[in-house]
């Protein structure tokens, strides 16, 4: 048992390390990295604790895919170029010590909900599906998400579609000078419009680019 | 403190959510790292979320994780896609200056 708590001690600074560090650098570059660290860490915890899928999915979902994409928009989009110096206010309410009470408030909110954990009454099990320590995690997760869940996963399929066509749609831009294929053109043309025949006279020739 | 319990691990989601929140106070000119925020803030609830479910015994809580994590990948496919186009725009992502829609 102590192994695991100085696994959890170890992992947890550094995900609390790095997501302090992902709000606080200067280099927007550099908060992508730390973002990273963090989702790595947070998904080795989850494995820790018995939930594989989850902690996998995590690492492919977020480091292989969104953090790849915040990378190549931080990249593509010149952030940190610009500087603007603020006239700096001298008063007690900038937006670090607005930022620190806020944080702490909720915080020590979030503490006392933990803490009020213990005088719960008791417990009454909200679903029927208990966790099935015979199989793997992953066979349990798929055994109830394709049947009893089916609804809501493909809901989450309809939302990512939602998603993945409203970025295309976002950010596609017609060019000007790009010749483009047009399949009604394609479909729509027929022997007449296609082909003309032409008399040639002889010793003339014929002009092919009217 | 020997044990590491469901306190802990829910500890350590109120303190990633709690830097999340503040990353929203203190960048407020640089709108990718508000965006990066909201992810810390959606992994803090995930990590509530899987460390109830193992908890209590209770697979559910995984699979909302799950749909949590869809939600998550598809707000960040949008919300960069519209910092892509209002980059080619304006020029500038500085959040302070986006002042368009106040009419």
């Amino acid at each position: 048992m102590i192994a695991h708590s100085l696994f959890f001690y170890f992992f947890s600074a550094i995900a609390v390390f790095g997501s302090v560090m992902v709000v606080t650098s200067r280099n927007t570059v550099y908060s992508v990295f730390f973002l990273i660290l963090v989702f790595v860490t947070i998904s080795i915890l989850f494995i820790m604790i018995g939930a594989e899928f989850l902690g996998m999915i995590m690492l492919i979902v977020y480091v292989g895919a969104v953090a790849v994409l915040f990378l190549f928009v931080v990249m593509m989009l010149n952030v940190t170029e610009k500087k603007i110096q603020y006239p700096k206010k001298k008063s007690i309410f900038n937006k670090t010590s607005v930022s620190s009470l806020v944080g702490l408030i909720i915080f020590l909110e979030l503490l006392v909900v933990i803490g009020g954990w213990k005088y719960k009454t008791n417990f009454v099990s909200l679903s029927d599906i208990s966790l099935n320590t015979s199989i793997s995690n992953t066979h349990a997760l798929g055994n109830i998400l394709y049947t009893d869940y089916i609804y809501l996963f493909q809901i989450a399929g309809i939302i990512l579609l939602m998603a993945m066509i409203g970025a295309i749609t976002l950010t596609f831009s017609k060019k000007e000078n790009v010749k483009r294929q047009s399949y009604f053109n394609q479909i729509q043309r027929d022997k007449d419009s296609a082909i003309s025949l032409v008399e040639v006279e002889s010793n003339k020739g014929v002009n092919i680019d009217e | 403190m020997n044990e590491i319990g469901l306190g802990h691990y829910l500890t350590l989601g109120a303190i990633i959510f709690t830097i999340g929140i503040i990353g929203i106070f203190l960048n407020r000119k640089n709108v990718i790292i508000i965006l990066m925020s909201i992810e810390l803030i959606l992994l803090a609830v995930n990590i509530n979320l899987v460390s109830f479910s193992i908890y209590l015994q209770d697979l559910v809580g995984q699979v909302f994780s799950m749909f949590i994590l869809t939600v998550a990948a598809a707000e960040a496919a949008v919300g960069l896609a519209i910092i892509v186009i209002y980059y080619k725009n304006k020029g500038s992502i500085y959040v302070e200056k986006i002042s368009s829609l106040k009419g």
